[in-house]
């Protein structure tokens, strides 16, 4: 009988030493990884390129400057006819956006038009004041800068992708004045949020550098 | 052809047209309301400046299908406005115009950023008034009456 209880304690202490060595070896590689496996971290820089496709196409960073005034165009061009980005970023008294801007896209002239037409923040720029795209490193910094970004979390970041209505705009931009239809960002709006999901996530990672 | 019924200078108007029509099109040949001007026809001018629900709006690029239910000043109603008419009588003491072609634009957006504004810095006038063109190059005019219908204004 002792044998057998010595036994039964040498197997039921194996068993406890490995089932602590497996607890602590599986915390001791999340803690490692902010809690997340290596290869969602990796899986998550790869998604966020995806998103910085989007974010720099024309159809996202013309309202995305650094400068005083928006841009138009897949050039890129400065706003025609002296627009003023203005305090709040929806142009001055007497040449606001909405001068132009309506609540939809007016085909039959060519201008385009959404809910509350307005520019970005300075705060989230995504160009230098040359009016040249800053790399994906620098605004992956800024879309996860909560002082900058309007206090989003990885949550409100994707909420924003999925649902703000000048973001879902970019898919339906209209006409141009010649009547041709205007491009497209790189991905889908689907293939956008579920890029943005997984870059979320894996915890919004940012690629390294500048 | 559709059917809508408008608030232009708080009277009710009713007008037929395509829905597309722009809304200077719709004042200048449905509704005789010549004060409006079309200049450019590409929102790059200002002469076509009307009053949307309060703001400045470029009349030529504005399709009628999209107005809703917003009330529209014209240039029409500045005489009977406080601060229209300030500008106007502003516009007349300061001898602003000199073809005169782009002057209800230019009066209707002074209007406006005064409303907004009421004593504006030169660099206020200036963006306010920086897309509204005149081919006689009155903008020195333009500004000082601005600043001095800005004086007037209680």
């Amino acid at each position: 009988m002792p044998r057998t209880r010595a036994a039964s304690l040498l197997i039921a202490a194996f068993f406890f030493a490995c089932g602590t060595w497996m607890i602590l070896s599986s915390a001791l590689g999340q803690a490692r990884s902010g809690g997340r496996s290596a290869a969602s971290r990796e899986q998550g820089l790869a998604a966020w390129q995806q998103v910085y496709t989007v974010l720099t196409h024309p159809r996202c960073i013309n309202c995305h400057t650094a400068t005083n005034y928006p841009q138009q165009g897949d050039d890129r061009h400065r706003h025609i006819t002296n627009v003023i980005r203005g305090a709040e970023g929806k142009g001055v008294p007497g040449l606001n956006c909405a001068s132009c801007h309506q609540e939809s896209n007016a085909d039959s002239t060519g201008v385009p038009g959404g809910h509350d037409w307005h520019l970005a923040p300075l705060s989230m720029r995504w160009q230098d004041a040359n009016d040249n795209i800053l790399p994906s490193a620098a605004i992956c910094r800024s879309v996860t800068d909560r002082s900058k970004n309007g206090n989003l979390d990885g949550q409100g970041l994707l909420k924003h992708h999925e649902e703000a209505l000048l973001v879902l705009w970019a898919w339906q931009p209209g006409r141009r004045p010649d009547g041709t239809m205007r491009t497209l960002p790189p991905l889908s709006h689907e293939e956008f949020v579920a890029a943005t999901r997984l870059w979320v996530e894996a915890g919004t990672p940012c690629p390294p550098g500048r | 052809m559709t059917k809508y019924q408008l608030n232009i200078n708080g009277e009710r108007k009713e007008v037929t047209v395509d829905p597309s029509t722009p809304l200077l099109w719709v004042l200048r040949e449905d509704l005789k309301m010549t004060g409006t001007k079309y200049g450019c026809g590409v929102s790059a001018c200002g002469a076509c400046t009307v009053h949307v629900a309060g703001v400045a709006t470029r009349s030529c690029m504005l399709p009628i299908s999209l107005l809703g239910e917003r009330p529209v000043v014209t240039i029409e109603a500045m005489s009977e406005d406080p601060v229209g008419r300030v500008v106007q009588d502003t516009w007349v003491e300061q001898d602003v115009v000199q073809c005169g072609y782009c002057q209800s634009g230019q009066i209707m957006t002074a209007v406006a950023l005064l409303k907004h504004t009421p004593k504006p810095t030169d660099t206020n006038i200036e963006e306010s008034m920086g897309g509204n063109i005149c081919r006689c190059a009155t903008y020195v005019r333009i500004r000082e009456a601005v600043k001095v219908a800005a004086q007037k204004i209680k």
